[in-house]
């Protein structure tokens, strides 16, 4: 067995809300292997959304530790926590999270920004190849505001993988979406996994979730069950199936 | 953007105008004689006993020109003759005073003429017969409507040519009226009417109103230096100034001053709210976008330039922008009014820094205050 690319052990978050304390999260040990495509589901207040921000560095746990590519997250600095997300992590959010009044090019091209290690002419062909991956080169020019809901997500979807991240966070990436588009959501995500990229993606519908490879389920901040699908949907293929 | 525009032209604007307005009313507070000396020959002591003021006129035309020469804070100066005497044209006759006096003299007085024109060094050198009439003179020996520019008139039955009339002045502080007076060469008065050698007073101007004092000293040393060793040593003088008219200007100006610093700070004010606003909106509006930027591996330090950079482009671009503005509002406002700009160098840089300063901290600060938030906590933020 590998070297996991995501290791929790006893993670627990609580947030103080006044006079009580929430336990988002109770002791969590979770592993994840380079190449999976887990999704996470529970319902509302049931740790996911918690489980999501720690796994991108956006939040720190209360206690317990956290390996990311070998890497212990909870001794980084606010710095070494934005590298970290920068060049490891790429988000994908349920409301897209674009820069308005910015083109779909710029948007990709943002992260990159942070990294000085990429020239602005390498940063530019990388974006153009990202949104070719999602099938969006032709509106690499069209302001994130004039795209449409699928567009826009794969806009984000594109804007997570030009940093060659050796992991993708979706937090509800087909919330917002309807349900044709979102198994066009799907079908990149799948895409991507099947060139290697390690997925987690949080949801509470259950199709969405039988698209992934492996699912977790959380219940009051600890995990319920954690199930590999033997057979998996494919969305490329139903996508073909529904044009006929 | 907009709010820096206007801010910073409001501040320029407001400045530029003030100061007009105050040089506006220093020019007219000039205009009543407040730079004027007057240098009038002293009593005439002789053991002990001194004789009334004036009866020994020992000033000349020499003083008057050593004086120009001499004193820096003096603009003008001019001897001075007056007498007084029956006018003639026409019919019409009436008795005035006439004034002998350097084509300065006008200047002196901040006099304008209603038409013609004034008379020349030429006509002083050679004594021409010429004048100038003030209004009263003119209503009372010309019919109403005539042009006495070109006509001639008698002064004690010499015949002297109108080249120009004089605008009405009014009264003086004194009740006297100024218009009541014929202006004619020095030297056509002193030898064609008086036949006299030493001028009645002499007149001069200062540079500036808050200059009188220094041009009061430079004359005196002038003058007591041309008398020193000369028979004219026993002979005294007095040099009058319009002390209560400069009292109230200089109040005047100080006042405006006031009235100027008070209408730049409430603008200043006033610029630097609408900039913070503005500011303090767009950074506000922004923190979802430094969330994202966040979560895509921007560091603190990342962010904070970045605003800080733009908040420095807006605010030298809308800064720049409000110059040209201010200055074009003020512009329009002095030609509407008919005032002098003045657009001064301080009022700018104060409109301009003052504009940058508040624009870069107000984008500085809650870029620094958002920069601070938990990636997520900006990322949720509606």
């Amino acid at each position: 067995m590998p070297q996991p690319i995501i290791s929790l052990r006893n993670i627990s978050k609580s947030y103080v809300m006044g006079e009580t304390t929430v336990n988002a999260l109770r002791e969590v040990d979770l592993d994840i292997h380079k190449g999976d495509f887990v999704a996470i589901m529970g319902a509302s207040g049931s740790g996911k959304s918690t489980l999501m921000n720690i796994l991108g560095c956006l939040d720190v746990p209360t206690a317990g530790t956290y390996l990311l590519d070998g890497t212990e997250v909870q001794k980084l600095s606010r710095d070494e926590l934005a590298d970290l997300r920068n060049r490891k992590l790429g988000f994908v959010f349920q409301s897209f999270n674009l820069l308005s009044r910015t083109s779909a090019i710029e948007n990709v091209e943002l992260p990159m920004l942070y990294n000085r290690t990429i020239s602005s002419k390498e940063s530019h062909k990388r974006a153009l190849g990202a949104l070719e991956t999602v099938g969006l080169k032709e509106r690499a020019h069209h302001f994130s505001n004039q795209l449409s809901g699928g567009q826009q997500q794969r806009v984000a979807i594109a804007r997570s993988i030009v940093n060659e991240p050796v992991l993708i966070l979706a937090d509800e990436p087909t919330g917002n979406l309807d349900t044709h588009i979102s198994v066009e959501i799907m079908a990149v995500f799948q895409g991507l996994n099947n060139r290697g990229i390690t997925i987690i993606l949080v949801t509470h519908e259950q199709d969405i979730a039988q698209y992934a490879k492996r699912n977790v389920v959380f219940r009051d901040g600890k995990i319920l069950s954690d199930t590999l699908l033997s057979a998996t949907r494919n969305a490329a293929a139903e996508l073909s199936v529904a044009r006929g | 953007m907009l709010g820096i525009v206007i801010g910073v032209a409001a501040v320029i604007a407001m400045l530029a105008i003030g100061q007009g307005a105050q040089n506006m009313i220093n020019s007219q507070i000039a205009s009543l004689g407040t730079n004027l000396l007057m240098i009038f020959p002293g009593a005439f002591t002789s053991g002990g006993v001194r004789s009334e003021a004036g009866t020994a006129s020992r000033l000349s035309e020499d003083d008057a020109v050593a004086i120009k020469a001499q004193c820096s804070a003096v603009m003008y100066s001019t001897p001075m003759a007056r007498t007084s005497a029956q006018v003639k044209a026409g019919g019409q006759n009436w008795r005035t005073s006439i004034y002998g006096a350097y084509p300065n003299y006008i200047k002196v007085r901040d006099w304008d003429l209603e038409a013609g024109t004034c008379y020349t060094d030429a006509d002083e050198r050679g004594a021409t017969k010429v004048c100038l009439l003030g209004q009263t003179v003119i209503t009372n020996i010309f019919d109403a409507g005539a042009n006495p520019v070109g006509q001639i008139i008698r002064i004690k039955n010499l015949p002297f040519t109108v080249i120009g009339t004089l605008i009405s002045k009014g009264q003086n502080a004194g009740g006297q009226d100024q218009d009541d007076c014929i202006i004619a060469p020095y030297s056509t008065i002193q030898k064609k009417l008086l036949g006299a050698t030493y001028a009645g007073n002499l007149l001069a101007s200062a540079v500036s109103m808050d200059q009188v004092e220094e041009a009061r000293q430079e004359v005196n040393q002038v003058l007591k230096d041309r008398r020193k060793g000369s028979q004219g040593d026993g002979f005294d003088y007095t040099i009058r100034t319009q002390t209560d008219i400069s009292n109230a200007a200089n109040q005047t100006a100080q006042t405006l001053s006031i009235l100027l610093a008070s209408i730049a700070m409430v603008s200043l004010l006033v610029g630097g709210i609408g900039i913070m606003n503005i500011m303090l909106v767009s950074v506000t509006e922004r923190t979802r976008e430094i969330g994202i930027r966040m979560a895509v591996g921007a560091k603190g330090r990342d962010v904070l330039l970045q605003f800080l950079v733009e908040a420095l482009v807006l605010s030298f671009l809308g800064g720049i922008l409000g110059m040209i503005g201010g200055a074009g509002a003020s512009w329009v406002i002095s030609k509407s009014q008919g005032w002098p700009i003045s657009i001064s160098a301080f009022s700018l840089l104060l409109g301009f820094g003052f504009s940058a300063a508040t624009g870069i901290f107000f984008g500085w600060y809650p870029a620094r205050k958002a920069a601070s938030l938990n990636p997520i906590d900006a990322l949720r933020y509606e």
